[in-house]
C-alpha cells in the first residue's frame, strides 16, 4: 500500500494476493472491494532499500562485481566465476536455490549484458540467453522490461510500440527526437547489440582471499583459525606481486544472509602473515558490538582493498631499519584497537595563525609529507592551547597595556611579569569566511597576546578580542595556553 | 679446564639475575645541570619508570613540560635518540582541563612536533595497555604516560610490570600524573615539579621555562632533595638557577613559605653554589 496524490494504492503484492486477481496501482479501495479479506502493510521504500542492500552483501559471496538495479532487482557479474559454481546454469540454479532458502522469490537470467539479463526478469522470466541471441530471444518482451520512466513507457504504447521487437524495427533517428537518446541507448543494450559493465556497489579488492564451510563455523577459535589461513593465503599473493596491503576487509558471510565486515588499516604495507592476524584479533576483541555467528558463517571472505610495492625486507646491520618497523607495527595495534582517530601526529600547517599551525593527523594514514620548515626564530609558545580559548576577567590598563590581574577557574592571579602584544590577526580569507556565519565572527577577530607569569611563577598566554580603537564594545579576555 | 655442571648452571643463574639488575645495553641520562646532578650521586637509568606529579592543579603545565625535558635528556643518551619517536598516551580527560598538546609548544622546548606520536585513551585502563604495549617496542625513544587522577590500574603490580618492561626494552617511561596524590608505585625516581619565577628576559618578560623540583623517592641514591631548575632549549638540558640576577622575587623565601617540606639540603647547595 502507498500513499499517492490519489489516495491509498496498492504498491506491490503478494503471490497469493496477484493470483486473486488483483494489480499493483488500484486504490485501496477498489482492492478491498474486490477481496475484503486483504490484508495491507504500509510501503517502507527506505527498508526496501536496505532490505536489498542486504540481500546485494550477501551476493558478494558468488561474485565482487555487484550492483543494484533498483526497486528491486541485483545484477552480478559473474564474468571468470562461472566455472568455480559449475557452469552458468548450475550457478543458476545455486543462487536460486540459495535465495529460496533465505524466503526470497527471485528470478534469475544469464545473458551477455547487464541489460540483457535484467529485461526479462524484470518480466518474471527466467533461464539462460547465449549471446548474439538477445535479439531474437527478446523480441516479444513488452517495453515494460526496459524499466522506463512511467511517461516514456506510456508514450510508447500511445504509439502503439508494445514489444521491443516493435522498437528495433522502427527507424532509430525519430524514436531519439520523440523519447530521447537514452531510450535508444537502453535498447541497443538489451538487445546485445552494445555492451556496458555495471559499476561494482563496492570497490573491487586488489586481491583476496576466501574459505567455504560446508558446516558453518561459529567458535571464536575456529573462526580465529581460518583468518590465520586466509592470511597467510593473501601474504602469499602479495608477495608474489612484490606488494604489502595498507587496507584489509575481512567479510563475514553468516548462513542467514547477513554479512558482517571488519577493516584493518596499517600504517605501512604490510604482508607478514602472523602481524596481520594479530591486528586482526585485535580488532576481534575490541569490537563495540561483538561478531554475532548466529547460526555460523559459511564463507570467509579477506579482501586487500589497497596495496603499494613492498619489496623484500632486509635488515640492516644496525637494526635500524627494524626499529621503524617495530614502530610501525605498534601504531598499527594501537590504531586497530583505539580507533584510527586515536592515534595521531602533528603534520606542519603553512599558517601564522598559532592555533592551527600543528594539525593533528591519524599516524595510520600516512601520505608523504610535505615538510614545512619550521620558522627560525620563533615566539615562545604555550605547551598547551585550550580549544576554545577559555574566557576569564582580567584588569589591565587601556589601551593596549598587559592584564595586571586576571581570574580563570576561581582562582585570581596577579600578574607578576608579563611581554606584548603580539597581535595576530586571522588569515583575511577566513574572517572572510566568518563574515557570512555570522556566528562565527567573535572568534576571528584580531587578537593582542600577552606572555604573562603570575607571582607563583605559572605562566600563561592571554589575548585580548579586539582593538579599542575600533570600537564595538569592551574587548574581551581570554587564556588560550599554559607554558611550562 | 671443565666445568662442572652445577658451576655452570650457577653461573647461568648469576648472568641472569645481574641482567635484571643492570640490562647489557643499559643506558643512563644526566640533567645536565652540575649541581642537580651531583646531588643525585649518579645518573638515571633510561630503561627505567620515572613518576613525575605536579605539585598543585595549577602546576600542570610544569610537570608536563618538565617530562617533556627529561624525555629530551633520556634520548639525548642513545646515538640515535634524537630522532627516535616520543609516544605520549594521553587520557581524554586530560585534555579538557590541561589543554591539547601544541606543536609550536613542543618546538619552543626544542622538541621537533614531528616526532611525537599521541594516543588518546579513553581510560586509565585504555592508556596504561597502550602504555604497556609501547614500552615494549625498543623502536621508540620515550612513552610519556598520562592518566587522570588516582586510578586503581595503576597499582604497584601495574607500575612494576611498566618498569620491568621498560627495562627489558630500554624505553624510558615517564608516569606523569598531573592529578592525584602519589600512590605505591615501583618506580624508579619520583620527581615532584612546581612552577618558579623565571629569570626575567630583557624587558621584564618571562624568561625561560623553571622549575622547583623535589626528588621524593630515587631508589639507586638519596632522596629528598630539591633544586630550582630551568630548561635550556638550545643545549637541550637544565641548568641549575643559583641566584637570579636581581632581586625580582625572593624565591627561597617564597619556596620556603609555600613549601615547608623541602628544607635540609637544598638550600645549602644554593649559598655555595652563589
Amino acid at each position: 500500500m502507498e500513499r499517492t496524490t490519489g489516495g491509498l494504492r496498492l504498491a506491490a503484492l503478494s503471490q497469493v494476493a496477484r493470483a486473486a486477481g488483483l494489480e499493483t496501482g488500484i486504490t485501496l479501495a477498489d482492492a478491498r472491494a474486490r477481496r475484503p479479506d486483504l490484508q495491507v502493510v504500509a510501503f517502507d521504500p527506505v527498508a526496501d532499500a536496505a532490505f536489498l542492500n542486504q540481500v546485494a552483501d550477501d551476493c558478494d559471496r558468488w561474485t565482487p562485481l555487484v550492483a543494484l538495479d533498483p526497486p528491486d532487482g541485483l545484477i552480478l557479474d559473474i564474468t571468470g566465476c562461472a566455472h568455480l559454481f559449475g557452469g552458468e546454469a548450475a550457478m543458476r540454479m545455486r543462487l536460486l536455490a540459495h535465495l529460496q532458502a533465505h524466503g526470497l522469490t527471485a528470478f534469475a537470467v544469464v545473458a551477455g549484458t547487464p541489460e540483457a539479463a535484467s529485461a526479462p526478469a524484470r518480466c518474471g522470466l527466467g533461464g539462460l540467453i547465449p549471446s548474439g541471441e538477445e535479439a531474437r530471444r527478446l523480441a516479444r518482451l513488452p517495453v515494460a522490461a526496459l524499466g522506463l520512466p512511467a511517461a516514456t513507457a506510456s508514450g510508447l504504447s500511445r504509439a502503439g510500440l508494445k514489444t521491443l521487437g516493435d522498437l528495433a524495427s522502427r527507424p532509430a533517428t525519430p524514436l531519439a527526437a520523440r523519447f530521447g537518446e537514452a531510450l535508444l541507448d537502453k535498447l541497443r543494450r538489451t538487445l546485445g547489440f552494445e555492451d556496458a559493465r555495471i559499476v561494482p556497489r563496492r570497490p573491487l579488492p586488489d586481491c583476496l582471499a576466501e574459505r567455504r564451510f560446508a558446516e558453518p563455523i561459529a567458535r571464536t577459535s575456529d573462526i580465529e583459525a581460518a583468518l590465520a589461513l586466509l592470511v597467510e593465503d593473501v601474504g602469499r599473493m602479495l608477495e608474489a606481486r612484490g606488494e604489502g596491503g595498507r587496507a584489509f576487509e575481512a567479510s563475514f558471510f553468516r548462513t542467514d544472509g547477513v554479512v558482517r565486515r571488519l577493516a584493518v588499516e596499517t600504517a605501512r604495507p604490510l604482508r607478514d602473515g602472523p602481524a596481520l592476524a594479530r591486528l586482526f584479533r585485535e580488532r576481534l576483541d575490541n569490537l563495540a558490538d561483538p561478531l554475532d555467528p548466529g547460526f555460523g558463517f559459511d564463507l570467509l571472505r579477506l579482501a586487500v582493498l589497497r596495496a603499494e610495492p613492498l619489496a623484500a625486507l632486509q635488515i640492516g646491520l644496525d637494526g635500524r631499519a627494524n626499529e621503524d618497523e617495530e614502530v610501525a607495527a605498534l601504531v598499527d595495534r594501537l590504531s586497530t584497537r583505539l580507533g584510527r582517530d586515536c592515534v595521531l601526529r602533528f603534520v606542519p600547517r603553512d599558517t601564522h595563525d598559532p592555533a592551527r599551525a600543528g594539525a593533528l593527523v591519524p599516524a595510520i594514514g600516512r601520505a608523504d609529507p610535505q615538510p614545512i620548515a619550521p620558522p627560525e626564530e620563533s615566539l615562545p609558545r604555550p605547551l598547551t592551547l585550550f580549544d576554545p580559548p577559555q574566557p576569564i576577567e582580567a584588569l589591565a590598563e587601556v589601551p593596549d597595556g598587559p592584564p595586571l590581574r586576571f581570574r580563570w577557574r576561581r582562582v585570581t592571579h596577579e600578574v607578576a611579569r608579563a611581554e606584548g602584544p603580539e597581535r595576530i590577526a586571522p588569515e583575511w580569507w577566513r574572517r572572510l569566511a566568518a563574515h557570512k556565519a555570522q556566528a562565527a565572527q567573535e572568534g576571528e577577530r584580531t587578537r593582542d597576546y600577552y606572555r604573562v607569569e603570575n607571582r607563583e611563577g605559572r605562566r600563561f598566554w592571554l589575548f585580548r578580542a579586539g582593538l579599542y580603537e575600533r570600537g564595538g564594545g569592551s574587548p574581551r579576555w581570554f587564556l588560550h595556553g599554559l607554558f611550562p | 679446564m671443565s666445568m662442572t655442571p652445577a658451576v655452570s648452571a650457577l653461573r647461568g643463574l648469576l648472568a641472569g639475575l645481574e641482567a635484571e639488575r643492570l640490562p647489557g645495553n643499559a643506558r643512563f641520562f644526566h640533567l645536565g645541570a652540575p649541581g642537580a646532578d651531583g646531588a643525585l650521586g649518579g645518573p638515571l637509568a633510561c630503561g627505567a619508570l620515572h613518576e613525575v606529579f605536579a605539585a598543585e592543579a595549577g602546576d600542570m603545565a610544569a610537570a608536563a613540560g618538565f617530562a617533556l625535558a627529561l624525555a629530551q635528556r633520556a634520548a639525548s643518551a642513545h646515538p640515535a635518540g634524537g630522532s627516535r619517536p616520543l609516544l605520549w598516551v594521553r587520557q581524554a580527560s586530560v585534555e579538557a582541563e590541561a589543554g591539547q598538546l601544541a606543536a609550536e609548544g613542543l618546538r619552543t622546548l626544542g622538541i621537533d612536533p614531528a616526532r611525537l606520536l599521541l594516543v588518546r585513551a579513553s581510560s586509565a585502563e585504555a592508556a596504561l595497555r597502550a602504555a604497556d604495549d609501547a614500552a615494549r617496542c625498543p623502536g621508540l625513544g620515550t612513552v610519556i604516560l598520562e592518566p587522570w587522577g588516582e586510578s586503581k590500574a595503576l597499582d604497584l603490580t601495574a607500575t612494576r610490570r611498566l618498569s620491568l618492561r621498560a627495562a627489558a626494552s630500554g624505553v624510558a617511561l615517564l608516569l606523569l600524573r598531573p592529578t592525584g596524590r602519589p600512590l605505591p608505585s615501583a618506580g624508579a625516581t619520583r620527581w615532584q615539579v612546581r612552577s618558579a619565577s623565571s629569570r626575567p628576559l630583557p624587558g621584564d618578560a618571562p624568561g625561560a621555562p623553571a622549575f622547583l623540583v623535589d626528588l621524593l623517592r630515587h631508589r639507586a641514591g638519596h632522596a629528598g632533595a630539591s633544586w630550582h631548575l630551568e630548561w635550556d632549549r638550545e643545549t637541550c638540558s637544565f641548568r641549575d638557577v643559583v641566584a637570579l640576577p636581581r632581586p625580582v622575587v625572593s624565591v627561597p623565601v617564597r619556596r620556603k613559605a609555600g613549601h615547608p617540606a623541602a628544607g635540609g639540603a637544598a638550600p645549602l647547595a644554593f649559598r655555595r653554589a652563589g
